[in-house]
């Protein structure tokens, strides 16, 4: 593997696993503070790209399309909590996959319905249309770069609100001891429909940002989804520096896999989990103690 | 006692239906019956022991898989070889699955066996070696002719369903719903409860290995999705529709999901989101599922 080849996978792997983080993160938050696994958030995932692709038909821009769609998929985070998961936080986690996997069966449903099985292509902003020379060989698209440069700011501005706000505040209370945090006269109903909509949002940019460089198809959340779960299995369930650190792993393990092992990379990123499983059941930076 | 009765009635009716000759009606039951032997096996998991796991069909179509392998590569077809071959494959797929991800607990473990589903799907799904996204078929069946698969399918449902409510009523079962009830508790009383669990996981994954090779022999035919996660996804909704914690629930929720299924699809072309309302409705308010309704009184 040359030297431009070898950069050209990292920067991939690292703007893979910068996605991926956009998903995980509003995962492991929900789970962590609400108690809730959400298999429903590769829909989200899925209904992001699609709005991106349709609403970018309909005005010619994809980034006027994405100004539109991220409060829209708020709202959509607002009515499936209200409607859906806020009747899940006193149930086991069986009636949680259940109702969640429903849901995932609407959604689906739901596209097919309105945007038919076929896949379809959405074009770059004329602005990010260019490519970069990477070393002698290679190049690198403007769009993925500025994926991965939106992913750091959201990280960054994530972080600044977890550990600076009073909103953060709650949050990481809320997901160390919920009851405590309502006990002591929060809205703790008003906190979790705010993160849940915001996770959901969450997961709906990261498709819209991924629509021009994955195309827009029928199941696309669901690969994601099961990812998203793997990186939240090794970072720990809950933490967000977890998530972050098990998704430029996993974005890195399945960007070489595709290279160095074609036909087998999908599985090694499951490698991957099992070896670190065996090494520490709870994740990298999950809580040492039996939680929820 | 009466209920002993009608589920002897039930099997005996069902076992008639083999001298019916109905070609409908053969392929639709031995259907429902092979997703009832999965959501029995499956129930012993998340209704006994309280393990909500994903992997279950994984278990199934490693089993369908490697019958397809030996017929075809092998020639070997005869019953009395593949079927033990096919089954204790599966088991020891679990086994080696099970001790993996029971390391992990409560919502870990759902999301480390779905994981282990996805890797064996894509596994599957990518390599053409194995057949790719299109499948495989299985050249020659095992088990030729309609009827006689139905009565072989009709014969292992009533022996897992003997097989699981005689250990469920052994001390070995006593032991697993103590551990759903409170694992620390009975790790305390002396109870490796890590060893229970996993005998109970390889048990289920060889039950769902056979229904694997049944549906094999009945289509002659496997594909990668009959792997995948939605289909243990499924495999959960005929369990939680039945009502779990109970054998006979998820046998008759396997044989209403194979009736909503059929009947849905020639009434609309989008019956997934009839079972997708089907399914918040139940989550939401019948937990307890049909046996709820059957039984009334809530089970200790």
């Amino acid at each position: 593997m040359s030297l431009s080849l070898f950069v050209l996978q990292v920067v991939n792997g690292v703007e893979y696993g910068l996605l991926l983080f956009l998903v995980a993160s509003g995962l492991t938050l929900v789970f962590g503070v609400l108690g809730v696994l959400n298999f429903a958030h590769g829909s989200f995932y899925m209904l992001g790209a699609y709005l991106a692709w349709w609403l970018s038909e309909r005005t010619g821009s994809l980034l006027l399309a994405i100004l539109v769609a991220i409060p829209a998929m708020v709202l959509i985070g607002l009515a499936v909590e209200r409607l859906a998961i806020a009747r899940l936080y006193a149930r086991d986690h069986l009636s949680q996959v259940l109702l969640t996997y429903g849901l995932v069966l609407l959604f689906n449903e739901l596209q097919r319905a309105l945007w038919g099985n076929d896949v379809h292509g959405v074009s770059t902003p004329r602005a990010l249309a260019w490519t970069m020379p990477l070393g002698e060989t290679q190049t690198w698209p403007a769009w993925r770069a500025f994926t991965a440069l939106a992913c750091v700011g959201i990280g960054v501005a994530m972080r600044q609100i977890v550990l600076k706000t009073r909103f953060g505040m709650r949050v990481r209370a809320g997901a160390s001891n919920a009851e405590m945090v309502e006990a002591l006269g929060i809205d703790v109903r008003r906190l979790f429909a705010i993160l849940f909509s915001a996770g959901t949002a969450l997961a709906g940019l990261a498709g819209m940002l991924a629509a021009p460089l994955t195309t827009v198809y029928p199941g696309m959340g669901e690969s994601v989804l099961i990812l998203s779960f793997v990186v939240v299995v090794i970072g720990g369930i809950g933490s967000i520096k977890g998530a972050f650190f098990g998704a430029l792993l996993v974005g890195l393990a399945d960007t070489f896999g595709k290279v160095l092992l074609p036909g087998f990379a999908s599985a090694i990123v499951y490698a991957v989990m099992a070896a670190v499983l065996l090494w520490r059941p709870r994740g990298l930076l999950g809580p040492a103690f039996e939680g929820r | 006692m009466r209920r002993r009765l009608l589920l002897l009635a039930a099997a005996a009716a069902l076992g008639g239906v083999a001298f019916s000759g109905d070609r409908f009606w053969l392929q639709f039951l031995a259907k429902a019956m092979i997703g009832s032997i999965l959501a029995m096996s499956l129930d012993l998991l998340v209704g006994f022991t309280g393990l909500v796991s994903l992997a279950h069909s994984a278990f199934f179509g490693l089993a369908a898989y490697l019958l397809a392998g030996l017929t075809n590569r092998f020639d070997l077809v005869n019953p009395v070889v593949t079927l033990p071959l096919c089954v204790a494959f599966a088991a020891a797929c679990a086994l080696v699955i099970g001790w993996l991800s029971l390391r992990a607990t409560g919502v870990y473990f759902i999301m480390v066996t779905l994981a282990f589903t996805q890797m064996l799907f894509y596994l599957f799904n990518d390599s053409p070696a194995l057949g790719g996204s299109d499948g495989l078929y299985v050249k020659a069946r095992p088990i030729e002719g309609r009827a006689a698969a139905y009565v072989a399918i009709w014969a292992a449902v009533v022996l897992v369903y003997l097989l699981l409510s005689r250990l469920l009523r052994a001390p070995y079962g006593r032991v697993l719903e103590g551990i759903r009830g409170n694992d620390q508790r009975m790790r305390s009383l002396g109870y490796p409860t890590r060893r229970y669990k996993l005998v109970a996981f390889v048990i289920a994954g060889a039950l769902a290995g056979l229904a694997g090779y049944l549906d094999a022999t009945l289509y002659g035919f496997v594909n990668p999705a009959q792997l995948g996660w939605r289909q243990s996804g499924l495999i959960l909704v005929t369990v939680l529709l039945g009502g779990r914690g109970t054998l006979y629930g998820p046998a008759l929720g396997a044989l209403l999901l194979a009736f909503i299924e059929h009947y849905g699809e020639r009434v609309t072309d989008h019956w997934n989101a009839l079972i997708a309302a089907l399914v918040i409705a139940v989550v939401l308010f019948l937990p307890r599922g049909l046996a709820g309704l059957v039984q009334g009184a809530p089970r200790a």
